[in-house]
């Protein structure tokens, strides 16, 4: 994991040459583990900060109408305006599109950025809306009986990508 | 064509009866008492209480004027669904029982269409205003036993004075609501822990036990036969108890909603209207107190202030709801709880539920003696059943006790002889003829 | 803590600690969409919430409204002048028509106690109290807790006295009740008239006396005082209620330094609180103002997924 990592951040410096411009949101929860480890990556590899951000999509989902108990809600945490910036939205897993929709509904409500990017560790593919990340760790072939779970030591599990078949009644 | 009732438990506290026996009527009437009785129809009564026909003095029939709430034939139906074999039922109709042709109208429908006796009580003032005397003398050669302005208390302590003084002129005895209208005011529940809660205004135990002393007073200035309606506080209890041993001349009843229920009840089950009941549903201590305030004789009687409302009356905002609950078929099951759970008697129950009423309103009834109308009531104590107040006989629903799983109720109900009420499970085990 | 599944909110009395930190909790995420450019966000797209104010306000309706447009849902505003009960129809029938339309959310404000347990045992919506009678006025004491908690950060062992007419009031009752649960003393004080008989069962302390009431709290709730009720039985003159139980500068000199002052509005200025303490060092008046929509988009957003 600590691979695609590093990976992702070596393209990110790549192609963004301003860095400074640059704010990493994560998508809750396990997105801003991931786009904090990728800030660091990129610390030790060209010695520059790059601010970080998180953003709490639940109030933009598509979703809560059909559920029964309302999701714990965390607060939206993003350092500075987002007015001009350069946003990569970093989360974990690709998989229908739906929660990056949300995501960029509620980065725009935010203000305006100059640009809005996505990186993910894993496209399992399965999309149900035309999006496309910009920088990908890994694509894993899945059937939709399958879960990728993706853990991190931040959560108290051992680092490490999880695919497991959903058990059927 | 006689009747025998035979090998239940006979309870007859007026002629110091309680006895397994038979009972023997004929020509609506009671004929004796005694073992091995037999006669052409045979009614078998093991395993019951074979009582007096229990007399309700305070009822509310609704009619004139509030036909949709109740009737007086509907009415008369559920007090002997209820034991009942005679209600005594305020004057507060449209128009008010203030004069003698209102007397006169609910004596003739009474005659017509009444399951059982009924017996009018005219209102004190006109109108129920507090203001000026009614026509009392009138009144009472049209047939009303007593005066009362219930629902409402006569303010001016003069007019009520003056109102004792007529009543005892013409032997009749005053029935007082008791109630300070400027300390209850807006108030619709018991003024205390519950009504602040609920943020409900409340009503305090000091403004009926005011007008309670006032009028215990003014029985004694005047030598009038006072008697408090529904007693609903300890404070009440201990000067009608006071009033007693100076040798006034005041009796006392009690709901058996005030001695089953408390404000609490409220809290329970979240604003139910069914509850909302003037005087109101009062703390523990005070329904202690009624308890032992019955079991002391310190209260006389029972009496239901069956009050009956519709629906669209109840199912309001709290505050907006019409105060009152029925009480006729209910009555007797709540006095078996006191009697079940060996606080009252069956003797004493029969004293409180007959023999007393009919004592402080001068009517017949409360006894089994030889040559009385055979008024009587069958009542099976361990029959255990669940109250549906959507097969209650009253014309309305408003009961808090729906659901209730009570024990014991009446079974078979005669007036003058007639059957004017018989239980449908206990009709199928006894076949009984009519 | 996950949020339970429970549909109307009546009173704190139904209420525990934790999910009234559930809700201060996500008051706080609210907070921040109010502080931003766009202080809208789609969550309760498509939901309908009708505001039912059947006694006048303008605070709490203002308010619901604009947590509820903040949270893009369609809300519509029916008031007691334009209300068909006006034309004697009941407030059962009423509710009924409502909810027929499809509402999934009823915010009901009414002057008799009960009114919103009433609608909820007939309605199938979500029902929140707006204030019933005398009774309670949940969402009020719920915005006062997260304001007090955003100042001192925790509420347990702090000591709050509520001054005015206690006995008359929704908000002093759902804030004894909240304060108790969050692990606060509270102190009720004002003229005997207005602290309720049964005061005794709440376990709160009384005071008749102002300046005991001001020391050691560190919160003071005033409540406002009806200037229709002068001359009734209650307080014999405005001039005279301000001079022994309203809250000015020279009684604030035995106060804690770091005290709240707290009032739920309207302010009768001069009357239970004078100018210079409303505006002074120790409001938080208008906190309670701000926070009252987060408070209350929380609230809509919580209770908008058990509706049936």
């Amino acid at each position: 994991m600590g691979e695609l990592v590093q990976e992702l951040a070596d393209r990110i410096v790549a192609d963004n040459p301003d860095l400074s411009e640059v704010t990493l949101v994560g998508i809750r929860s396990r997105g801003s583990h991931l786009a904090r480890r990728i800030a660091e990556r990129i610390l030790k590899s060209v010695g520059q900060t790059v601010s970080v951000g998180i953003l709490d999509i639940t109030l933009y989902r598509d979703d809560l109408r059909a559920r029964i108990d309302q999701p714990e809600l965390v607060r939206t945490e993003i350092p500075g305006p987002v007015e001009g910036r350069n946003i990569i939205l970093v989360d974990d897993v690709l998989f229908t599109g739906r929660t990056i929709r949300a995501a960029l509904d509620g980065i725009m409500d935010l203000g305006r950025a100059r640009k809005i990017q996505l990186a993910v560790l894993v496209d399992r593919g399965h999309r149900e809306l035309p999006i496309r990340a910009n920088y990908t760790g890994k694509y894993i072939r899945t059937t939709l009986d399958q879960t990728v779970r993706v853990r991190f030591a931040e959560e108290g599990d051992e680092d490490g990508v999880l695919v497991r078949e959903i058990r059927t009644p | 064509m006689s009747r025998i009732i035979k090998g239940g438990r006979v309870i007859d506290p007026a002629n110091g009866i309680d006895r397994v026996c038979d009972l023997e009527i004929d020509k609506g009437r009671i004929v004796r008492t005694g073992r091995g009785l037999s006669g052409e129809r045979v009614v078998d009564a093991n395993g019951l209480w074979v009582l007096p026909g229990l007399i309700d003095m305070h009822v509310h029939l609704r009619e004139p004027g509030y036909e949709y709430k109740e009737t007086i034939e509907t009415g008369s139906r559920a007090a002997a669904a209820g034991g009942f074999t005679a209600v005594a039922c305020m004057a507060n109709t449209d128009p008010v029982n203030d004069n003698g042709s209102v007397t006169d109208f609910i004596v003739s429908q009474a005659r017509r269409y009444a399951a059982v006796r009924i017996y009018p009580i005219g209102a004190m003032t006109e109108g129920l205003k507090g203001e000026q005397l009614a026509e009392i003398g009138e009144m009472k050669t049209r047939g009303v036993v007593a005066l009362s302005d219930d629902g409402t208390t006569a303010m001016n302590a003069e007019v009520m004075r003056r109102g004792m003084e007529y009543a005892r002129t013409f032997g009749l005895p005053v029935i007082a609501h008791c109630d300070d209208l400027n300390l209850s005011r807006k108030g619709v529940v018991h003024e205390g822990a519950a009504s602040m809660r609920l943020g409900l205004p409340g009503i305090p135990d000091a403004a009926e036990a005011c007008i309670v002393a006032r009028d215990i007073l003014l029985a004694e200035l005047t030598g009038a036969a006072l008697h408090v309606a529904h007693v609903s506080s300890r404070r009440s209890v201990e000067l009608i108890r006071g009033a007693k041993e100076r040798g006034v001349a005041v009796t006392a009843e009690v709901t058996p909603h005030h001695l089953t229920l408390t404000d609490a009840a409220l809290l329970e089950y979240e604003y139910d209207t069914n509850l909302k009941v003037n005087p109101p549903l009062r703390t523990e201590a005070d329904r202690q107190s009624l308890i032992q305030g019955l079991c002391d004789g310190t209260l006389d009687a029972v009496a239901s202030d069956h009050a009956p409302h519709n629906i669209a009356e109840k199912e309001v905002e709290f505050e907006k709801a019409a105060f009152g609950m029925i009480g006729l078929e209910t009555s007797l099951s709540l006095l078996l709880r006191l009697v079940h759970a060996g606080t009252l008697t069956p003797a004493q129950l029969v004293q409180v539920m007959a023999v007393a009423p009919s004592r402080i309103l001068g009517v017949p009834g409360g006894t089994l003696g030889k040559g009385a109308d055979a008024d009587v009531a069958l009542v099976d104590p361990e029959r255990v059943f669940s109250v549906d107040a959507e097969t209650l006989l009253s014309r309305s629903r408003n009961t808090p006790f729906g659901g209730w799983e009570l024990k014991g109720k009446a079974v078979c109900t005669l007036h003058r002889g007639k059957t004017v009420y018989a239980d449908r499970e206990w009709k199928k085990q006894h076949k009984v003829s009519s | 803590m996950a949020w339970g599944k429970r549909k109307d909110l009546l009173g704190i009395e139904d209420l525990s600690r934790d999910e009234m930190e559930s809700i201060l909790d996500t008051a706080e995420s609210f907070k921040e969409v109010s502080l931003r450019e766009i202080k809208k966000v789609p969550t309760l797209r498509g939901t309908t919430i009708v505001n039912l104010f059947l006694e006048p306000s303008t605070r709490t309706r203002t308010s619901f409204e604009l947590a509820g447009k903040r949270l893009s849902a369609d809300v519509i505003n029916v008031s007691a002048a334009s209300s068909s009960l006006l034309k004697g129809e009941s407030l059962k029938d009423m509710a009924w028509n409502i909810e027929a339309m499809n509402t999934d959310i009823l915010v009901v404000r009414h002057s008799a106690a009960g009114a919103a347990q009433f609608l909820s045992r007939v309605l199938g919506c979500s029902v929140i109290n707006g204030g019933d009678g005398a009774h309670e006025h949940p969402t009020q004491a719920l915005l006062d807790l997260f304001s007090i908690r955003e100042r001192k950060k925790q509420i347990e062992g702090l000591t709050v006295t509520i001054i005015g007419d206690i006995a008359h009031s929704r908000v002093a009752l759902s804030n004894i009740l909240a304060l108790q649960k969050m692990g606060a003393h509270v102190r009720i004080a004002g003229p005997a008239t207005m602290i309720p008989l049964g005061v005794a069962s709440l376990g709160v302390e009384v005071t008749y006396d102002m300046d005991a009431a001001i020391e050691g709290a560190d919160v003071i709730m005033m409540l406002r005082i009806q200037k229709e009720r002068q001359g009734g039985h209650l307080f014999p003159s405005i001039r005279e209620y301000a001079t022994h139980f309203g809250l000015n500068q020279r009684r604030l000199r035995g106060a804690k330094k770091d005290l709240l002052i707290m009032h739920p509005g309207p302010i009768n200025r001069g009357v239970e609180i004078s100018p210079e303490v409303a505006d002074g060092p120790y409001s938080i008046i208008l906190d309670q103002v701000t926070n009252g929509v987060a408070v209350r988009m929380a609230i809509l957003f919580l209770y908008s997924g058990a509706a049936q």
